[in-house]
């Protein structure tokens, strides 16, 4: 008799893989719905089942075929890896839960099978990029996330999500490439590809010069994937194009999936010594990501498209999670992980409130929004709440992550980065708020805000929920930045820069 | 049962602000039980601050804690004598207002009236967590949580002008907020390792290890001051006129009580727990802001004067006042500090009894400007025989309390050897004279104009309030020695135990 429990590492994986071929077999639009649905709810309560294990018994490490590694794949599940797929999960399933009639509204019947055979296979590959603890087949996944998300982006109502899809493709796959050029580098040098197998025989002080071109192609690959500016010219357009269930799911996972593995690649396999020492990564972070906090933020100020907004937001909101990886410390990085999963819930919750504005006034451009909040209240109150965690006001969840960032930046004498950070979440303020007072305060509603009315309960019902959520963890912070602290000792246990030489960062007693 | 001691109180003081919003929100269709429900738990809650301030004043301090919120950053409350007379102000406004309130928005007919109250109650329970914060931290969030909850009352009649109000109110507000204040509560913190309030402050210890100079120490003191964007400092006192789009009930109770005062309020606890007065004084860093203040009280009546708009005049007149208070946290003497702590509680009391009257002229006689009253006062005398004993208290005119206050700032800038301040004080109150007298007394002793008057005061529910307040603030002008004496231990005197 097998037991169950020790099975659940490859059920989380499995499940969902065949799920998918079964929706393309079975066809029609309700089965495939309630099948992925309920395959989506299994995968998120099998994530809680490991998060618990996890929680009382330590590290899994499960041996598929039980073909010891190095040699054969093992899977992963830690305190990081855990929290993601977590809410990775959670955020899938319920977004399928409320997109039904989005999804029927955007997408062409005859294609909805292959819409949740593709949503299937992107949330497989996506946790299978969390649990695998081996490089290659991190690989693997990447490539599963990233060729069903380029399909289910080309699935939306324009003639413009095709090329949006193409044009992620295109970069996608070079950003893939130079991910596995890294790793068949760190092969040729290790022989292996288990990942705490190479960073057992990885020298990282007096290795040769190869290590410093895999870590760049890896970095810069997952740069890509991470829309990290100024790579992250995909984005808006996939963003933007692709059917509003869709854009909730990939921007409330996918990107944070890859600064998961990045996490992962620069704590993990690289020593962050090495990373950070060695080799320039936490002035190109910090660099990089204030200037790309700075440009996406206006560039969002001045969009008409709310997708597209929301697209530029998150660019600016990748950058507030690379600050806490560049700033190198324990709590950084706990404010970095803290942060992956607010941002997850608050984009997950304001692009479910999209969904719900696209499906009654059948557009996404503000100016179709004026007045909205006259027929749609319920809709643009959600759409207020989410935009305060969006800007960080205190109990809600934005809040918590900017706190812990700014308190770390201060605890490593990083004022100058603390101070830039408050002022350019003032951008946030702009952003958020021009959306709403076009929803209350338009003298003049526009024409299918006037006729429309509120959005379905079945959507609302979830969406309240996310955004619920949002408030929730702004109030109860052990659970997200608990566990976000326990994940960042155990990959980071002593700060690489020394701390400020004052009292001791513990507050008060 | 829940035990009557001063930490259940202190929560349940939060608690009853919060269930009135559930109240107005579930009864929302019910105008009646609605209110009812509204004046009930104003009225308790009141109660409830007269029973923990008799604790407090006797020296008590009472504590409440949910526990760590975030790693070192307590949500913690502990209620001290400057919290306490605030909360007392606030708590006891409050129930004048809704009366009022429920008079004026009746009588004017206003719209979404259920939003507009269950916001008011929001905002009250902010300002009692303000005013029992035990640390920045927990100050902050009631903070923020003021300015959310007040917007939706700001931009209440939902026209470009309110949009254009409520953007420079959020704006300026939040902005400051998170630019600023919050950089400097994690400077702080950082500084000190802690964010308590403590008395004789908490910055101290750093300053004597050089790990801040007197000149940071000055910057730091400007991000709290305009970091604290309620407190309305010029140039940052944009928001205030701006905000006065709202009903005349908000402005009255957020924009003369509760949403300034957590502005001033917080610069005079930063003022005294966590710089502390002493180190203030010894190391000159908040002369600058003497100056700053001394400037916005002068052009605030400057700019009063010219305005025609009497609310926009109120709210100028405001912006001075408050300057008042930052003023006494600036000169940082034990006389100035406790008067700006009084002048809290008188200006409160005077200014809202004024804006209630502009909102019953407006209500009775459907008048905004100041030139259009000439003679109002014979149809409205109890508005307008209110309005002149308000203005008397915030002139600082004996028998007004505000005169005390006034005393003991003008006290403290001797204290410091400040004469020009000194002397900026005595021509403001010229210039309160200039702005505020005239009114009154033009309306009782101009005629009126050609039309004929058919103008009857506003309804009971409105008058009634604002008479109230305006003897109240006669009365402060008897009582100032206790509130003199209860406010003396926040700069180390110890209460009398009897």
């Amino acid at each position: 008799m097998i037991d169950i429990y020790s099975q659940l590492p490859i059920l989380l994986i499995a499940i969902p893989l065949f799920a998918a071929p079964v929706c393309v077999l079975l066809g029609g639009r309700w089965l495939t719905y309630l099948l992925s649905v309920v395959v989506c709810g299994t995968t998120f309560a099998i994530s809680i089942g490991l998060m618990q294990q996890v929680i009382k018994y330590g590290p899994i490490h499960y041996e598929i075929g039980n073909w010891k590694p190095p040699y054969g794949i093992e899977y992963v599940v830690d305190g990081l890896s855990g929290f993601v797929m977590m809410f990775v999960s959670a955020l899938a399933a319920i977004v399928l839960l409320y997109g039904k009639p989005s999804i029927d509204a955007e997408i062409p019947r005859s294609k909805h099978y292959l819409f949740y055979a593709s949503y299937l296979l992107c949330m497989t590959g996506l946790l299978g990029m969390c649990i695998t603890g081996d490089l290659f087949n991190v690989f693997v996944f990447l490539e599963i996330s990233s060729l069903s998300s380029y399909a289910l982006i080309s699935l939306g109502r324009t003639r413009r999500a095709p090329l949006a899809a193409l044009q992620y493709l295109i970069l996608g796959t070079i950003g893939a490439t130079f991910f596995l050029i890294g790793i068949g580098l760190l092969y040729q040098m290790t022989g292996t590809l288990n990942m705490s197998d190479i960073a057992n025989r990885l020298d990282t002080e007096t290795g040769p010069r190869t290590l410093l071109v895999a870590f760049g192609f890896m970095t810069v690959g997952l740069f890509v994937k991470m829309a990290v500016f100024p790579l992250h010219s995909w984005l808006p357009n996939a963003y933007t194009y692709a059917p509003s269930v869709v854009t909730a799911f990939v921007a409330a996972t996918a990107t944070k999936v890859s600064v998961y593995a990045f996490i992962r690649l620069v704590f993990g396999i690289f020593k962050p010594e090495f990373a950070f020492e060695q080799m320039p990564l936490g002035t190109l972070l910090l660099t990089l990501s204030l200037v790309g906090i700075f440009i996406a933020s206006t560039a969002a100020i001045f969009q008409d498209d709310v997708k597209r907004l929301l697209a530029y937001s998150s660019i600016a909101q990748i950058g507030y999670m690379l600050l806490g990886i560049g700033m190198a410390t324990t709590d950084s990085l706990t404010a970095g992980i803290v942060h992956m999963f607010n941002h997850a819930l608050i984009k997950g919750g304001l692009f479910m409130v999209v969904g719900c504005f696209v499906l009654r006034l059948g557009s996404s451009r503000l100016s179709d929004w004026r007045g909205a909040a006259k027929t749609m209240p319920l809709t643009s109150l959600a759409w207020a709440i989410g935009g305060l965690g969006l800007i960080g006001v205190p109990m809600t969840a934005g809040f918590v992550s900017k706190w812990l960032l700014l308190t770390s930046a201060f605890e490593s004498n990083h004022q100058l980065v603390a101070g830039m950070m408050l002022v350019s979440s003032l951008l946030a303020v702009v952003y958020v708020w021009r959306v709403v007072e076009t929803l209350y305060f338009s003298e003049q509603p526009s024409a299918a805000a006037k006729e429309a009315s509120e959005a379905p309960v079945w959507m609302l019902v979830p969406m309240y929920a996310v955004i619920f959520a949002v408030l929730v963890f702004g109030v109860w912070t052990q659970f997200s930045a608990g566990l976000a602290a326990e994940a960042a000792q155990s990959l980071l246990p002593l700060d690489l820069v020394p701390t400020a030489p004052t009292v001791s960062p513990g507050g008060t007693p | 049962m829940i035990e009557w001691t001063g930490s259940n109180a202190i929560w349940i003081a939060m608690a009853l602000p919060l269930l009135a919003v559930f109240w107005v929100f579930l009864f929302g269709n019910v105008p009646n039980l609605r209110e009812a429900g509204s004046i009930v738990v104003s009225i308790v809650l009141f109660c409830v601050n007269v029973s923990l301030s008799k604790l407090v004043f006797r020296g008590g301090r009472p504590e409440f804690s949910f526990g760590e919120m975030l790693p070192g950053f307590e949500l913690n409350f502990v209620v001290e004598p400057l919290g306490m007379v605030f909360a007392l102000v606030a708590s006891g406004l409050w129930v004048l207002t809704t009366i009022y309130a429920i008079g004026y928005m009746r009588g004017h007919h206003e719209s979404n009236q259920t939003r507009f109250f269950a916001c008011f109650a929001a905002a009250i329970f902010a300002a009692m967590a303000a005013a029992f914060a035990g640390n920045l931290f927990t100050l902050f969030i009631a903070y923020e949580i003021m300015t959310v909850s007040t917007y939706p009352l700001v931009t209440h009649h939902g026209d470009a002008k309110a949009k254009a109000g409520g953007r420079m109110y959020l704006g300026i507000l939040l902005s400051t907020s998170i630019a600023f204040f919050m950089f400097a509560i994690v400077w702080t913190w950082q500084l000190a390792g802690t964010t308590d309030f403590r008395e004789g402050g908490i910055l101290s210890q750093a300053f004597e290890e050089n790990r801040i100079s007197s000149v940071l120490l000055a910057v730091l003191l400007g991000l709290f001051a305009y970091g604290i964007g309620k407190a309305a400092l010029m140039p940052i006192h944009r928001w205030l006129p701006a905000a006065m789009v709202a009903p005349t009930p908000v402005s009255a109770l957020l924009h003369a009580v509760a949403v300034v005062k957590v502005g001033v309020f917080s610069v005079l606890k930063v003022a005294v727990y966590i710089f502390g007065i002493d180190l203030l004084a010894d190391t000159g860093a908040s002369e600058w802001l003497c100056y700053v203040a001394g400037a916005t009280i002068l052009l605030g009546s400057l700019v009063a004067m010219t305005k025609d708009n009497l609310k926009a005049r109120l709210a100028y007149s405001t912006v001075s006042q408050l300057a008042y208070i930052t003023l006494g946290a600036a000169l940082a003497t034990p006389a100035s500090v406790v008067g700006g702590g009084m002048h809290i509680a008188m200006h409160a009391v005077g200014k809202i009894t004024l804006f209630f009257c502009a909102g019953a002229i407006y209500v009775g006689a459907h008048k905004t400007d100041i030139s259009d009253m000439r003679g109002l006062g014979r149809a409205m005398p109890f508005t307008f025989g209110a309005f002149l004993l308000a203005a008397i208290s915030i002139i600082g005119l004996p028998p007004g309390g505000g005169s005390w206050s006034k005393w003991f700032l003008a006290v403290g800038t001797v204290d410091r050897g400040m004469y020009f301040l000194t002397a900026t004080l005595m021509v403001s109150s010229l210039l309160n004279i200039a702005y505020l007298v005239p009114i009154p007394v033009r309306a009782f002793l101009t005629p009126a104009g050609q039309e004929p008057m058919k103008i009857n005061e506003a309804p009971l529910m409105c008058v009634v309030p604002l008479c109230i307040t305006a003897v109240g603030s006669v009365l402060l002008f008897f009582f100032a020695n206790e509130i003199y004496s209860v406010l003396e231990p926040i700069v180390g005197v110890q209460p009398d135990p009897s």
